[in-house]
């Protein structure tokens, strides 16, 4: 079985609110100096669940994992962490043309690359990557090409040519199948990832990344990256919402809730 | 516009026959839009029972709203909706089409822009028209910045963050044409399959209408710290949410996760207690209208959004602070 997880290389997202910066002139993401970027959270969930499903397959199963990315200025950190943690090879899109795409140029760029690979039983993304928060990308791959998609899995299950996905509702679970080849959003419902062993990331570096370009997934430098877009950025900032905090105090954590209750009731909170 | 498309298309949720909230306010971003780009307010709902959707959806905004009343729509399923909302769309020509940012919303939109071949910006709290055409703002980067996007393919597709937008008082003198379409859903061609459904039963007042909701964190301690919050809300008619890592360790359940990949709340007074106010948390809960919090680490970042804060260790607060309301209340 094939299966491919699409990755996107981010910074951390969980740095402090502080130090996170924008050049609004730019409208880009000012970039933490010395900070290494990361694999989406969601992404390495995505990469997780493949793993698991090679877990539980049966001795001598061929189970294929390649990563594909869309890594700008040949950044290779997302790359690097899914091989370490066990993913078998990687197509990265790695070249200036591909930068800058947007959503649906993504989509079908990943799309692109996935019926190049030929032969892809299964499709894992992220929920949504946790710098543009969009959550389209994965969806639009399996409309492009045309195969059923099911979101928000925290389990991913195959046998017999038919995936199972327990699904995170917002009250609930639901179980949903489709048939193979198909595509799997993963949330972080998935649950812990594992650490990359010492074995595992000493072999990373020996496994298979090829680069392609836009023509070998069939496409033409114009359908690629920036030139492709359908949406512009108005604009990227960080929004000011900080308000006076009253910080109240007192002798005994009763005297404290007596005077919050008492300025909640003042200003008709409660 | 180089394109005759106008007006907003309102894509509206029904649950157990009657709109859900977002859907009404979404109607009232759609009135103030086309009020500006001009163009008819659309409302398009898929379900059962919806015999007084059409006079509910007019009162609140509608100006033309097509009932799509079947069966097959009980239970939201995005492949069962897309060929049908493919078609109303694409007949009628919007500029602007608005979907709930909701657990159905998320799933349908990207799909339903990939397959009319336009696109989505998902996530949007407001929408502003520059030159004849939609700008969206959303929240990005784990909710700590915002961009602002314009598409340039027609229409644009926008889901819409639930509390984001206020309602309209509801005019029942408003009239509207009501129609009625059919299905033209092959549910043959339906792939994925829901082969089981497991749903809490909603008990106590719903997070997001609620005036007062209450939201626990790690800073609780553990899962007997929302017995303390169940007690508060209670007594203020409230309800209790909770920040993903509470989730993530199981002390509440699942559906408690307030933020980016969780609910929002948009309630009078927000207590967030042993919460730090991590961006993706703040991006479910930021619109309240007044935050209080509990924090034992005075530089907790939640403090930036409180009227009113308090340092200290939430365990013992939070019994003395449903004491004080119980005696308020009395």
């Amino acid at each position: 079985m094939k299966i491919v997880v699409c990755v996107k290389q981010i910074q951390n997202p969980e740095i402090p609110a502080a130090q996170f910066r924008i050049d609004e002139e730019a409208k880009v993401l000012i970039p933490v100096s010395g900070l290494s970027p990361v694999l989406s959270p969601f992404d390495e969930q995505a990469v997780e669940a493949a793993l698991r499903i090679r877990d539980r397959a049966e001795e001598g199963a061929d189970i294929e994992i390649t990563i594909v990315t869309i890594a700008p200025k040949g950044a290779r950190a997302a790359i690097k962490a899914a091989l370490a943690l066990g993913a078998d090879n990687a197509v990265l899109l790695n070249e200036p043309t591909f930068d800058g795409g947007g959503g649906y140029v993504t989509a079908r760029n990943l799309a692109e690359t996935i019926r190049a690979i030929g032969d892809v039983d299964l499709i894992l993304t992220g929920r949504q990557a946790a710098d543009g928060d969009a959550g389209v990308v994965g969806l639009g791959i399996a409309e492009i090409l045309d195969i059923p998609a099911i979101t928000f899995a925290r389990n991913v299950q195959t046998a017999d040519g038919v995936v199972t996905v327990q699904r995170v509702l917002q009250d609930g679970i639901e179980t949903v199948e489709a048939d193979l080849p198909a595509l799997v959003t993963i949330s972080n419902e998935l649950g812990k990832v594992r650490n990359a062993s010492m074995r595992e990331t000493m072999r990373a570096a020996k496994k298979p990344v090829k680069e392609w370009t836009p023509e070998d997934i069939g496409l033409d430098e114009t359908q690629v990256g920036s030139s492709a877009t359908r949406y512009e950025l108005e604009r990227l900032y960080i929004p000011v919402n900080e308000i006076e905090c009253e910080f109240i105090s007192g002798d005994t954590p009763a005297e404290i809730a007596a005077t919050l209750a008492q300025h909640m009731r003042e200003e008709n909170l409660i | 516009m180089t394109d005759n498309k106008s007006g907003v298309l309102v894509v509206v949720e029904v649950e157990d026959s009657q709109p859900i909230d977002l859907g009404l306010e979404m109607l009232a971003l759609a009135r103030r839009l086309t009020g500006i780009m001009g163009g008819t307010v659309t409302a398009v709902a898929f379900g059962t029972g919806l015999e007084t959707t059409g006079e509910t959806l007019t009162a609140y905004g509608a100006d033309q709203v097509l009932l799509n009343d079947n069966e097959i729509f009980t239970n939201f399923h995005a492949e069962a909706w897309l060929p049908d909302l493919s078609k109303i769309i694409t007949e009628v020509e919007p500029a602007l089409v608005l979907i709930g940012h909701s657990e159905s919303g998320t799933d349908l939109a990207p799909r339903l822009a990939f397959r009319l071949d336009v696109d989505v910006a998902t996530g949007c709290e407001s929408i502003d028209i520059v030159n004849g055409r939609p700008h969206m703002t959303r929240s990005c980067f784990g909710g700590l910045a915002r961009e602002v996007i314009t598409f340039t393919k027609t229409p644009a597709l926008a889901t819409i963050r639930s509390k984001s937008q206020q309602a309209l008082v509801p005019d029942m003198k408003r009239s509207a044409e009501i129609k009625h379409v059919s299905s033209i859903l092959d549910v043959n061609a339906i792939r994925t399959r829901v082969v089981n459904r497991d749903r809490e039963k909603a008990v106590g007042v719903q997070m997001e209408s609620a005036k007062v909701v209450i939201g626990g964190g790690l800073g609780l301690g553990g899962p007997e710290g929302f017995k303390t919050l169940n007690e508060i809300a209670e007594l203020v008619d409230g309800a209790v949410g909770a920040s993903r890592a509470a989730c993530d360790l199981d002390w509440c359940p699942r559906s408690y996760q307030i933020g980016l990949s969780g609910r929002t709340v948009a309630p009078e007074l927000y207590i967030a207690v042993g919460i730090s106010g991590a961006s993706h948390h703040m991006a479910g809960c930021g619109n309240s209208k007044t935050i209080v919090s509990v924090n034992s680490d005075p530089k907790a970042e939640i403090f930036k959004s409180s009227r009113f804060g308090i340092v200290g260790n939430s365990q013992e607060i939070m019994p003395a602070l449903a004491e004080e309301i119980r005696k308020l209340k009395a």
